[in-house]
């Protein structure tokens, strides 16, 4: 019996709904793909644990290009600290403070592109939240997901977080430098990552000496050229 | 964590539902969560249960269908055992055909007999 307005006995029909969880956010993340895209602006999503080296990375990638035009926002539950080590590095970088968000989503990157004049930009990365779950499954409106993940994490990561490992791009394996102190078989990660990536890609290297940077150099410009970027990323 | 954000949604996705049907209440929620969808179910049902009170699902049971991670290679269709390799043997890379998705299927809408 309705209570409200006793207009009658209510009844109950089954609606067919159909739709992603995530068809909202995917809708924003179009949008952010179209702003990229659009501006011939290569976007990349780099996520990893906390610690992975993915401020590092940026770093490295920023000393290495100092023609390109680089822009970063970089996601973290408290402080700036990221976003200031990209700005010393020469990135045009700001903060998305998230609170206790354990992701980005592309709401939240869609408002902090409203600072950035993508037209005066030829790369933009987007750090996530330091964070091997809960990144994977929101679009951005990202060219691509790369992921960094520090030798010293161990061998089997990937197949303790597919879910993360699967929607990945390309795996960035950091702290090269620090293998020969480590038990650590690369090829067992490459197994791992094997089992949960259908397209395995795996770089090596080392932010802090260089060691295998070249390749990544290599992969963001192979990526831009897919983008049809006007613009080279060339060092 | 994230399931949080994910109710929300949902929520967001039935109120319109429960506004274009002139719906009153809401008496069940379907969902399909697929093993690599990056979701955990119990999460997401203690989540439920935080998010729905004072709307319209307050009285809503959530029902989730898992749905098994299937692999099948991309060219060759062969299927592809979940924890072996993800490249096939012809070459390709596996697809997911099932076990990613994250739906919601279908609400159980209550209806004032006289729209019904």
């Amino acid at each position: 019996m309705c209570r409200d307005c006793g207009c009658g006995d209510a009844e109950v029909v089954p609606v067919e709904v159909q739709e992603r969880v995530l068809a909202g956010n995917d809708r924003e993340a179009a949008h952010n793909r179209a702003h990229f895209v659009g501006h011939g602006v290569l976007a990349v999503n780099l996520m990893g644990s906390p610690g992975a080296g993915k401020t590092a990375l940026l770093e490295a990638t920023a000393r290495a290009l100092p023609a390109v035009r680089i822009g970063a926002v970089s996601g973290d539950l408290a402080t700036d600290r990221d976003a200031e080590r990209l700005r010393a590095a020469g990135i045009r970088a700001a903060s998305i403070t998230t609170g206790t968000a354990c992701h980005l989503d592309a709401r939240m990157v869609h408002r902090a592109l409203h600072e950035f004049p993508l037209a005066d930009l030829d790369l933009f990365f987007v750090e996530n939240v330091g964070n091997l779950v809960c990144p994977a499954i929101w679009d951005l409106g990202q060219a691509a997901n790369v992921v960094a993940l520090s030798a010293t994490e161990g061998e089997d990561k990937p197949l303790k977080y597919p879910v993360m490992f699967q929607a990945a791009d390309l795996v960035v394996l950091t702290k090269r430098d620090l293998l020969p102190h480590l038990r650590v078989d690369v090829d067992r990660i490459r197994d791992a990552l094997a089992r949960v990536m259908p397209r395995p890609r795996l770089l090596v290297l080392s932010a802090e000496t260089g060691a295998g940077l070249e390749d990544w150099l290599a992969w963001l410009e192979n990526r831009a050229e897919h983008l049809g970027a006007a613009r080279r990323l060339a060092p | 964590m994230h399931e949080y954000s994910l109710v929300e949604a949902i929520l967001g996705r039935i109120e319109e539902e429960v506004a274009r049907q002139g719906a009153t209440a809401v008496r069940r929620v379907e969902l399909r969560v697929g093993e690599l969808a990056g979701v955990e179910p119990d999460l997401l049902a203690d989540a439920w249960e935080i998010v729905r009170a004072g709307s319209c699902c307050a009285g809503a049971a959530l029902v989730v269908h898992p749905s098994p991670a299937r692999w099948r290679c991309g060219d060759c269709r062969a299927p592809i055992d979940r924890s072996a390799p993800l490249q096939c043997p012809c070459g390709g890379a596996a697809e997911l055909e099932a076990g990613g998705e994250l739906l919601l299927e279908r609400v159980e809408l209550k209806l004032p007999r006289a729209m019904a």
